[in-house]
């Protein structure tokens, strides 16, 4: 295997590989990126068992050939190469050392076999659809940050990805819940997944999407199985084993009837959940919600700092409904209002029950939040 | 005091005749070659006490005229030998051991099918009487116990070492069962020593302990079963020293989260206390098996029918559990116990099964157990428990159907009603 590269060019590509390639060296092999030059083409993988990510790269080849190498230590190297560096990966094939060459720099790397390099294939995709990257975007953001990190309930460690029937109209849904919180946000239905089952895409998947839909723009292609998931972004194929479990009925907590409706702007609420909260010294940071009409006051207390109070008035807070009293964590609240362009729309039954949470600009996100006593 | 060479210096003791100080290699006074010698002998409190080849001592006790005869005590279901007398041991005979192979190594042997109601009451005899040792007993399992003997020598006239010393001697009288004492600063070492001398043994770690380790095989550290074994022979770790010259930085990278606390237990350090349970401060069930278990599914319902009894342990003491501990004794004695924490305090059977089949679904790998038991990990009070979540929808029927199940078991008895799984 022999080729150039522009250093620019290896650097994106090994940035997008190295976070999959396991660092903790169990199975030391999972820490390699897989070179491969076939038919004149250069493609970098890794893979944690879990997910693998497939990158295209343009690189001028001049030998076909395939090696397996440290991937963190070559993306050390090409990061500090010169910019507009020219790199060039020479490797005779069998156990040789990969040699990398820019200017006057060289090094020679050792390699371990291809053969030990695990495949994972993504079988057969039978729900193959497109997403807007942008589309694709808005689902996680909005619900990433309710993803579960308990072990018990691993089904809850991932975003469920799904097709409904709201109202009449084919949506696909991404819900994600820990237990108090839980996030839903939906999409027209694309073309070709409406046949598609429940699946629940693990947290690391996203997280590595997510990175990749940064640069993307154009539309990502979406294929799943049962098992398995892929998403295409431009020159970069990811493939992710999906997590083995039931997500529970979400619907059913969903609360029906909070009928007390309290609309505030997103930048005078977060603010004044920030400051307030400033004064707590607990983990938690709860925040106490006291609602009369047209008035909002928000507290918190803490026993060795003290307390804190801020009102929000009728010119800042609309609220028709009786005397209310309920209680939030902080981050829980930021979480949810950082997801809001202008107003936060909440929709309460009691002091102790789910409490609804939306954009009011915006339909197809919905948020559930379970309260805390304070 | 065997196995650590013979050192005429330090506190002496005759383990026969309780005379001290003993100078000689035999005792003056009785004449018996049972010499304890240890510098720290008289200021170690911690003792673990266990039981030698305790089912077959308890049958040699009731028939004496198997008492020079091998003796395997096993056969049942499965086949294999539970216990085998040291008569038998010389034969090669073992523990687990399949019975066909066992009456092949030594066909002499009287083969006597586990009378477990007997052991027990035996049992219950032996821990009555180190509850007059020490209100701080923590029985480990039917033939083993941890004993804290810290400020006891003013109630007895004598130390430690010669309570338990006495104590040995009283339940060879009585029971007519032997037992090894393993006498150190703390629980760990305290095990460890019960094992380097048995039977009728009496070992003695103080803070020599260390080095004592350190040529050992990492395999003699609790918690290091065949398989951590392996891993750490691949990492080049083989002998209890190397593991202590490991820095918690270093153990960590090597051996991940577990490194450190492996590193401490290979420095012979252990801060647990003996926990007599009797302040609540954990409630559990274990269940130690007739003959070992390999087979997922086997200890899948043993573990079921734990964490009922857990369920209702729980409930009648006014507690849920916070999280859930699993705990399992490989057939070569090493103990494993794995804890997970709940997203919220629990009582419900099913909840706390689900979490702790997850951890035994890592652990059953083939290996065999002789013992399994679940505990509560953190108590929080009855009324916190399974309020349900954003994604739990179904707590409120779990909580129903259990407590139809209670209130059909309160009426009618525990065996009413029961889950297939328990079957």
């Amino acid at each position: 295997m022999k080729l150039k590269a522009d250093r620019a060019t290896l650097l994106k590509a090994l940035g997008h590989i190295q976070s999959v390639a396991e660092k903790r060296n169990t199975i030391p092999i999972l820490a390699n990126v897989l070179i491969a030059v076939r038919d004149g083409r250069l493609a970098f993988t890794a893979t944690d068992m879990e997910i693998a990510v497939v990158e295209d790269v343009a690189a001028t080849t001049t030998r076909n050939g395939a090696t397996t190498a440290p991937a963190a230590t070559i993306y050390d190297i090409v990061r500090k190469l010169p910019d507009g560096a020219e790199v060039e990966l020479d490797h005779p094939g069998g156990d040789a050392q990969l040699a990398l060459r820019a200017g006057r720099f060289a090094t020679s790397l050792l390699v371990l076999p291809v053969e030990d390099f695990p495949s994972m294939t993504a079988g057969q995709l039978p729900h193959r659809f497109h997403l807007p990257a942008l589309t694709l975007r808005g689902l996680i953001d909005r619900t990433r940050f309710a993803i579960s990190t308990e072990e018990t309930r691993y089904y809850l460690n991932g975003i469920y990805l799904h097709a409904v029937e709201s109202d009449g109209h084919r949506r696909l849904r991404a819900v994600a819940t820990d237990g108090h919180r839980l996030a839903r946000v939906e999409e027209d239905l694309p073309e070709g997944a409406g046949a598609m089952p429940g699946v629940i895409v693990p947290r690391k998947t996203v997280a590595e999407l997510r990175k990749l839909l940064d640069e993307a723009s154009g539309s990502v292609e979406v294929g799943l199985s049962d098992t398995r998931i892929q998403f295409t972004v431009g020159p970069i194929t990811l493939t992710s084993k999906l997590i083995d479990g039931t997500f529970p009925e979400y619907d059913r907590v969903i609360p029906r009837d909070n009928d007390k409706v309290l609309r505030v702007g997103k930048k005078d609420f977060a603010e004044a959940v920030a400051r307030v909260a400033a004064i707590s010294s607990e983990r938690s940071r709860p925040v106490k919600l006291a609602l009369q009409k047209d008035l909002l006051t928000l507290s918190a207390a803490s026993p060795d700092q003290g307390t804190a109070v801020e009102e929000l008035d009728g010119d800042r807070v609309q609220y028709a409904a009786g005397p209310l009293e309920i209680g939030f964590q902080a981050r829980y609240l930021n979480d949810i209002t950082d997801q809001i362009t202008e107003q936060v729309e909440f929709r309460f039954a009691d002091g102790s029950a789910p409490t609804i949470v939306r954009d009011s600009a915006d339909e197809s996100a919905l948020y559930v939040l379970m309260p805390m006593r304070v | 005091m065997r196995g650590f060479g013979e050192q005429l210096t330090g506190q002496s003791l005759c383990r026969a005749c309780l005379a001290t100080p003993v100078a000689t290699v035999q005792c003056p006074v009785c004449h018996a070659p049972q010499i304890l010698r240890h510098p720290e002998l008289f200021s170690l409190a911690i003792a673990h006490v266990d039981c030698d080849a305790f089912f077959a001592s308890v049958e040699k006790a009731r028939r004496p005229d198997l008492a020079d005869t091998p003796v395997i005590v096993g056969g049942g279901t499965r086949g294999v030998v539970t216990t085998a007398c040291y008569i038998a041991r010389l034969s090669g005979v073992r523990s687990a051991m399949p019975m066909f192979k066992a009456r092949k190594l030594c066909p002499d042997a009287v083969v006597i099918r586990p009378d477990m109601a007997a052991y027990a009451a035996a049992a219950r005899q032996i821990r009555a009487m180190m509850a007059r040792l020490t209100p701080l007993m923590q029985p480990l399992s039917v033939d083993e116990a941890v004993l804290d003997l810290s400020g006891t020598q003013a109630l007895h006239g004598m130390p430690p070492a010669a309570v338990l010393a006495r104590f040995a001697r009283e339940v060879e009288a009585q029971m007519g069962v032997t037992v090894s004492i393993g006498l150190a600063g703390n629980r760990l070492l305290a095990k460890l020593a019960a094992g380097r001398d048995k039977p009728r043994g009496f070992a003695v770690l103080g803070s020599e302990a260390a080095q004592v380790l350190a040529c050992e095989p990492v395999g003699i550290l609790p918690g290091v079963g065949p398989v951590q074994e392996r891993r750490l022979g691949k990492l080049g770790l083989t002998r209890v020293g190397q593991l202590q010259a490991l820095d918690d930085r270093q153990a960590r990278a090597m051996l991940g989260d577990d490194g450190p606390s492996l590193v401490r237990r290979a420095r012979g350090q252990d801060a647990r206390l003996v926990d007599t349970g009797g302040l609540a401060k954990s409630i559990s069930a274990e269940n130690t098996f007739a003959a070992d278990l390999t087979d997922h599914a086997d200890l899948e319902r043993q573990l079921w029918r734990l964490t009922e009894r857990l369920a209702s342990r729980l409930r009648d003491q006014g507690f849920s559990a916070c999280g859930v501990v699993l705990k399992l004794k490989t057939a070569r004695f090493a103990t494993r116990t794995r804890t997970v924490r709940l997203p919220q305090p629990s009582v419900l059977p099913d909840t706390l099964f689900e979490a702790a089949r997850r951890l035994l679904a890592r652990e059953a790998d083939g290996t065999a157990f002789r013992l399994i038991g679940i505990g509560a990990a953190g108590l929080a009070p009855l009324s916190a428990a399974d309020a349900g979540d954003l994604a739990d929808p179904d707590a409120g029927r779990r909580r129903a159907r259990q407590g139809a199940i209670d209130g059909l078991r309160a009426r009618f008895g525990a065996t009413v009603i029961g889950r297939g799984r328990g079957l």
